[in-house]
């Protein structure tokens, strides 16, 4: 608010407008406008995250205790839809399957993915053709590694069974079976999305000091021994933000059963989003759709939480 | 960067080493060509048989003819132009509409001081803790029916753009790197006459081009890559993106016009993504240290 009296005079004469002396009237004037112009600024954006963030997140609450049907006035059900949606028998199979393709992205989709960037840390050659190699898969379009992998998947000329055969190996019914359903989507969500995870591996790995490994190398530890006093522990904090993101990701896979399997077989691969769109999509019960969400929303909170708090503190003590 | 890392440079040298370091490698080599480039192999290659040779067993390794039809099927059949148009409208609107007001937001939260700034930011970062996926029940019911004014953007690409201005996390990504911007450059521009939005256009926005990029990055692959919001939004077959279009005709579609499809449909980002790697690399390494 002083800069006008900071103004060099030379300037001041060449600015049409005169500034008048300040005084207590004209500087709370003065704060309007810029506060006009700061909220001009911010208005297209406020107005966006109001209406698509935050309005719809307290409508998902207020729409759950409801008995929704577009075009007509809602009504207010207590808690009907969520024992509704608690009896629904794919209710239980929704979560078991979300929970378990979590945690098997988790055994299939993390380990992997620290050992290749282990691996491709101590390559001394071709290093951005590797880089480049393992996000290819990312950047196609996540349906179109979703339908290319139902036609690996394909019973008949299928590639995977090919691969088995050629290996004179019994075949698999893959995505079409019961029990081998599941893992078959979780390699497919792990093959499209392994490239970022092995980047930012990769970018933790190469900020290891060198003296650690040379210090420990000096002290007689073989190569095991150094990746797990050495390398686990330096990029432990990556490995836990990772691991917390995957999980909030992967409780939210919708597109590779939509694709591939459509739910089944036996809603074998009916995820929990997936369970949202049919109630909303299908049944016409978005009362159902919301309850579901707010349960979502409520689990997926409190792992966003605990992400937040922890890459918070860690910047505190950088 | 030669720094020391898992294994001694001392060790490499030795014959012993380099046996093993290049059996590694080639082994490397070899499972990364199979885990990820044979597959993409396998699809721009299937669409190129014939349809009896794509159902072959054993199959055949390399197309026996060359039927690059199925590549002009795919581009006629299933509309592939109508669908590849809108699917740029969607995404090229979403990024001129994320940087404009995502940009301004962030300038007017990093500088401008706005009374409950801190408040609203905090509102903006909350949203982070809830997944967008979650939501997109409540969300597609108030696009069908936006509060006060009562009108429906389904079918329309304000449907896609509007949302998408609602990115927590490329407005928070602005709004850090504004904020390490010197103060004294933006006074310098004020005390020469300049307004706000000269400032921000003249000043501010040239000195961003390393985020402005990585944010244009992120805007366009996630409208590119997303299925379930157009999927719900755009009920009609013309006004579909590629994605959602692929899966509606997938079913009734002789298989080597649906490869041929998907191959084209990956063609955009994938280019991109070579064009731009070494930035996109750089990008996520870098934000991902930084948490």
């Amino acid at each position: 608010m002083t800069k006008t009296a900071e103004r060099p005079p030379a300037r001041a004469a060449a600015h049409p407008v005169p500034e008048p002396p300040p005084c207590a009237g004209d500087r709370r004037r003065r704060r309007l406008v810029d506060q006009a112009r700061a909220y001009g600024f911010l208005l297209g954006g406020l107005l966006c995250f109001a209406l698509f963030s935050w309005y719809p997140a307290i409508r998902a609450v207020v729409i759950a205790f409801q008995t929704y049907t577009p075009g007509s006035p809602p009504e207010w059900a207590g808690t009907a839809n969520f024992t509704r949606v608690l009896h629904d028998p794919e209710f239980a199979a929704a979560w078991r399957n979300t929970l378990m393709f979590t945690l098997l992205a988790l055994l299939i989709g993390f380990a992997i993915p620290f050992v290749l960037a282990l691996v491709l840390n101590e390559l001394r050659h071709a290093k951005a053709f590797f880089r480049v190699v393992v996000y290819l898969p990312v950047m196609i379009p996540p349906v179109v590694s979703a339908l290319l992998w139902k036609w690996f998947y394909d019973p008949g000329a299928g590639l995977a069974n090919e691969a088995l055969r050629f290996l004179h190996l019994p075949t698999s019914h893959w995505s079409n079976g019961t029990d081998t359903a599941l893992v078959s989507l979780v390699v497919v969500a792990t093959w499209a999305n392994m490239g970022g995870t092995v980047l930012i591996y990769l970018a933790a790995l190469q900020s290891i000091p060198g003296e650690l490994y040379e210090a420990a190398e000096l002290d007689g530890a073989n190569l095991l021994q150094r990746v797990r006093h050495v390398t686990v522990p330096q990029t432990r904090f990556v490995i836990l933000m990772l691991m917390l993101l995957q999980i909030i990701a992967t409780m939210q896979v919708f597109t590779e059963p939509f694709v591939i399997t459509g739910g089944g077989p036996e809603n074998a691969t009916v995820t929990v989003l997936y369970l949202i769109y049919k109630y909303a999509f299908l049944y016409n019960d978005f009362g159902g759709a919301c309850a579901l969400s707010v349960m979502l929303l409520l689990l997926l909170g409190a792992f966003s939480a605990v992400y937040l708090r922890l890459t918070r503190s860690e910047e505190d003590t950088a | 960067m030669s720094t020391r890392t898992l294994v001694s440079p001392a060790a490499l040298a030795r014959p012993r080493g380099k046996a093993v370091y290049w059996t590694v490698f080639t082994a490397v080599l070899v499972l990364f060509a199979l885990a990820f480039l044979f597959p993409v192999y396998w699809m721009v290659t299937g669409a190129l048989k014939s349809p009896d040779e794509v159902a072959r067993t054993p199959p055949t390794l390399v197309p026996e003819h060359w039927h690059p039809g199925g590549y002009t099927d795919a581009w006629d059949l299933m509309q592939l132009p109508q669908h590849l148009g809108n699917t740029l409208v969607q995404a090229a609107g979403a990024w001129a509409f994320q940087l404009v007001f995502c940009t301004a937001a962030a300038y007017s939260l990093s500088k401008l001081k706005p009374a409950f700034g801190k408040v609203v930011l905090g509102g903006i970062l909350a949203t982070l803790m809830v997944p967008a996926q979650a939501l997109v029940v409540p969300k597609y019911l108030t696009v069908a029916d936006l509060p006060l004014i009562h009108t429906s953007l389904l079918n329309d690409p304000l449907a896609v753009w509007l949302p998408a201005v609602a990115n927590a996390f490329n407005l928070y990504l602005l709004k850090r790197f504004f904020d390490q911007l010197p103060r004294e450059v933006l006074e310098a521009a004020e005390i020469d006459g300049a307004g706000r939005l000269r400032t921000l256009w003249s000043v501010v926005l040239p000195m961003s081009r390393p985020v402005l990029g990585v944010v244009s990055i992120f805007a366009l692959v996630a409208v590119w890559q997303d299925f379930l919001w157009p999927l719900m939004v755009f009920s009609d077959t013309a006004k579909q993106p590629i994605s959602v279009a692929l899966v509606q005709l997938s079913q009734n579609i002789q298989l080597t016009v649906l490869i041929a499809a998907m191959v084209i449909a990956s063609i955009p980002m994938v280019a991109l993504f070579l064009v731009f790697q070494r930035h996109i690399i750089a990008g996520i390494s870098a934000g991902s240290t930084k948490g």
